[in-house]
């Protein structure tokens, strides 16, 4: 009996594998998928070497006046001599190193919170959502340590869309969280109140909110005390964002297993103390993807303050396209400011997708 | 035994570490500071709006406006009342909504299913798109299509021409008009007409279906009556309507239907903003249902469609649907950045123009949330309501 021998295996058909197979499969699966590929490698390769082509080959990097553009391509002219107004506002030249220790400071703080290993992360985040507003506030501001003053309406570009956002997001973060508290509390009156609070700023557009803050809060002080326009913004801007904030928190609240908030009360822990050393550090851990969304959210937001005659980024470039000097150049004025806001929304959303996917353990 | 160990407690703790002594005290004082808060600025802001000489009230609403507005659903002209800037500030923020609604719908469900398609340029085109347009701030997007889209189009004289019945030019996009003559109210009668017999016919096959299991097409037979039967009419009682065209007269457009630039930016925009979000919806919806639901459909032999339309898209929807009207809102709450580019909303109107010309800010700015407010708090009702309705009922 002669002992049993399998054929060698055949090799799959030539055209379900390699280049070929996976195009077959994912490109050219049946004749409207054919079209359809055909349409889009079309549309693609036309939009972006014509895209190519008047960016980057045609366009025109150097020189100081619009007569060094040629008018074919891109005039990048512009925004590089526009750069520094784009990025410090109107802060007196002499005074721009101050912005870029703030910028250092933040981004040594950014990248020491990204980088996994780094030791005493929570010194840290609480360097960088307290300490750091605070230092920065004297750095632009000035007027102590013998740094010269440089009043707000000078603040503009890049720096005040990046004061605005943060500052909003530091600071509703803890009414963020206390009113979360307050709309889970057992107390009717609190979270009645808690409730009206959250529901009142999220149903209305941040740009009421912003005209109500400039027009109706120098109404509501008291005679003689004058806010000026970036801190009238401000208000507005957290009160709007300490609901939406609140929101998320309650989200991160609601993580945590009933279990938790019983063990800690079988303790003997009064309510602060379940809520401060139990409840939320374990829900603010869920609840990170949750806040950088809504800082991504603000950050968008904050170019509304336009309206409201505040030179954020958008503003900024905005007003230097009626620059008599520079008429024309819209299109590459918007690139830019979409590419610097795009730049940051895009970076953020991709850590806290990367973020979400680490603390989500659950089995799939 | 409970009472007894109960009477033990209260005699232990001291009055102010009873819980509910406590919370009534908290209460109390957060009543009082929200009070004494509100009594602190609106004192302030009625010595401020004396000594500004700044009347209160609503009788402004009754005074003469005095200013035009460039686009009206509702007659208006400057010798309105503020009252009526109101109404058509209003309007106007209910249409551009209502339109960027509609449209942000279809691209966004188009742009969501072409990320999942098995077809991978078409899944990465859509992702692009996506992660392009929803993190570039709308205002922004606003902007680069009124100022740097529309405003480089041809003076009125060049305008771009199909057909000489359609303009294109910097002051907007201009249409032929139909105007109904007497007569054209038939028609509208057949239009509702044809809604009521498919309702009929679609009561009559679920009936049917149930009763007999059997059957048969719907979609091709309703558009049939829908589109059929009001054109019959039309034709039959005469063509009771006429098309009224553009004419260029002196440096503008004359007649038809007129689409302003700022209406067109701010569409476009909300429409592109908004249907990246709602594509994000759309696939998470859709991939919400498990495949196992696929494969029991195709087990038990439903076709392509019907398995799609019986299992996919109902479970889908309970996803979509509460996420897709928070998108709604959030699209009418940015239709407010109309005022950034003149659009006549009712940010922009009344909250801009008629608070400038009065002074009343508090009336004003409280109508202006008050609508936006009315909006989101109804919207949220139903939804919760819709979401009690579907939620799964388990054991």
């Amino acid at each position: 009996m002669s002992e049993f021998k399998p054929l060698p295996d055949q090799p799959p058909p030539p055209n379900t594998i390699g280049a070929v197979g996976w195009m077959r499969a994912h490109l050219f699966t049946g004749p409207i998928n054919s079209v359809l590929t055909v349409a889009a490698a079309f549309l693609i390769l036309f939009g972006i070497s014509w895209f190519i082509n008047w960016g980057l080959f045609d366009a025109d990097f150097v020189g100081s006046t619009r007569d060094d553009c040629s008018g074919e391509g891109a005039c990048w002219v512009f925004i590089i001599a526009r750069l520094s107004q784009f990025i410090y506002g109107f802060f007196p030249e002499e005074q721009i190193w101050r912005i870029n220790v703030m910028f250092f400071i933040f981004a040594a703080c950014i990248i020491a919170l990204m980088i996994e290993k780094t030791p005493k992360k929570g010194w840290i985040s609480l360097f960088t959502l307290v300490g750091f507003p605070i230092i920065s506030f004297y750095l632009l501001n000035g007027g102590i340590f013998g740094l010269e003053e440089v009043e707000t309406h000078k603040w503009g570009g890049l720096t005040l869309t990046l004061v605005i956002a943060i500052v909003g997001i530091v600071a509703s973060l803890p009414i963020g969280i206390l009113l979360a508290l307050g709309r889970r509390s057992d107390m009717p009156v609190i979270r009645s109140i808690s409730i009206v609070y959250i529901e009142f700023w999220r149903g209305v557009p941040l740009i009421t909110v912003l005209f109500m803050a400039s027009v109706m809060l120098p109404l509501f002080m008291s005679a003689g005390a004058e806010t000026d326009k970036l801190m009238r913004a401000m208000i507005g801007v957290i009160m709007f964002q300490s609901a939406y904030m609140a929101e998320v928190v309650r989200g991160g609240l609601q993580a945590i297993p009933k279990g938790q908030t019983e063990a800690a009360q079988a303790l003997g822990l009064s309510y602060w103390k379940t809520m401060f050393l139990i409840i939320l550090p374990q829900a603010l851990k869920l609840m990170i993807p949750g806040i950088v969304n809504t800082f991504i959210a603000l950050f968008k937001d904050t170019s509304l303050v336009l309206i409201i005659g505040l030179f954020d980024l958008l503003a900024i470039v905005q007003s230097a396209l009626n620059d008599p000097n520079w008429l024309g150049f819209s299109v590459e004025g918007y690139i830019f400011v979409a590419f610097m806001f795009w730049i940051f929304c895009f970076g953020m959303s991709r850590y806290s997708q990367a973020l979400e996917r680490k603390l989500n353990t659950s089995h799939r | 035994m409970a009472n007894q160990l109960n009477e033990q407690g209260k005699a232990k703790t001291s009055f102010w570490n009873d819980p509910a002594v406590r919370s009534v005290i908290f209460q109390i004082l957060a009543v009082g500071a929200v009070v004494a808060f509100f009594l602190y600025i609106i004192n302030n802001a009625l010595t401020n709006m004396e000594a500004r000489g700044i009347t209160t009230g609503f009788a402004f609403l009754n005074d003469t406006a005095g200013f035009g507005i460039i686009q009206t659903l509702v007659p208006f002209d400057e010798t309105y009342t503020y009252g009526r800037t109101f109404i058509v500030g209003l309007l106007n923020t209910v249409l551009v909504s209502f339109l960027g609604i509609i449209l942000a719908t279809v691209l966004g469900f188009i742009i969501g299913i072409a990320r999942l398609s098995k077809n991978w340029l078409i899944a990465k085109l859509a992702t692009v798109y996506i992660e392009i347009f929803r993190n570039i701030p709308l205002l922004l997007q606003i902007f680069f299509w009124y100022f740097a889209v529309l405003r480089a189009l041809p003076s009125p004289r060049e305008s771009m021409n199909l057909g000489d019945s359609i303009f294109f030019n910097v002051r907007g996009l201009y249409m032929p008009e139909p105007i109904a003559e007497d007569g054209f109210g038939v028609v509208w009668i057949a239009i509702f007409a044809a809604i009521a017999i498919i309702i009929g016919m679609v009561k009559y096959e679920k009936k049917r279906q149930l009763t007999t299991g059997k059957t048969f097409p719907l979609f091709f037979p309703s558009l049939g009556i829908l589109l059929g039967l009001p054109l019959i009419v039309f034709f039959i009682s005469g063509s009771p309507m006429h098309l009224e065209y553009p004419e260029l007269k002196g440096f503008n457009f004359q007649n038809g239907m007129t689409i302003i630039p700022e209406l067109m930016a701010l569409l476009l925009a909300l429409t592109i903003y908004t249907a990246a979000f709602i594509a994000e919806v759309v696939r998470s919806g859709i991939e919400a249902v498990p495949h196992g639901q696929s494969e029991a459909a195709n087990a038990l032999g439903l076709t392509n469609g019907q398995r799609l339309r019986l299992i996919i898209i109902p479970q889908a929807m309970r996803v979509i649907i509460p996420p897709l009207t928070n998108q709604y809102l959030n699209l009418t709450k940015n239709s407010s950045l109309a005022t950034a580019i003149g659009y006549p909303d009712l940010v922009s109107v009344f909250a801009g123009t008629t608070l400038n010309q009065t002074g009343q800010a508090v009336e004003i700015i409280f109508m202006t949330m008050g609508v936006y407010l009315t909006l989101s708090l109804t919207t949220s009702a139903l939804m919760n309501w819709y979401n009690k309705r579907i939620a799964l009922i388990e054991r």
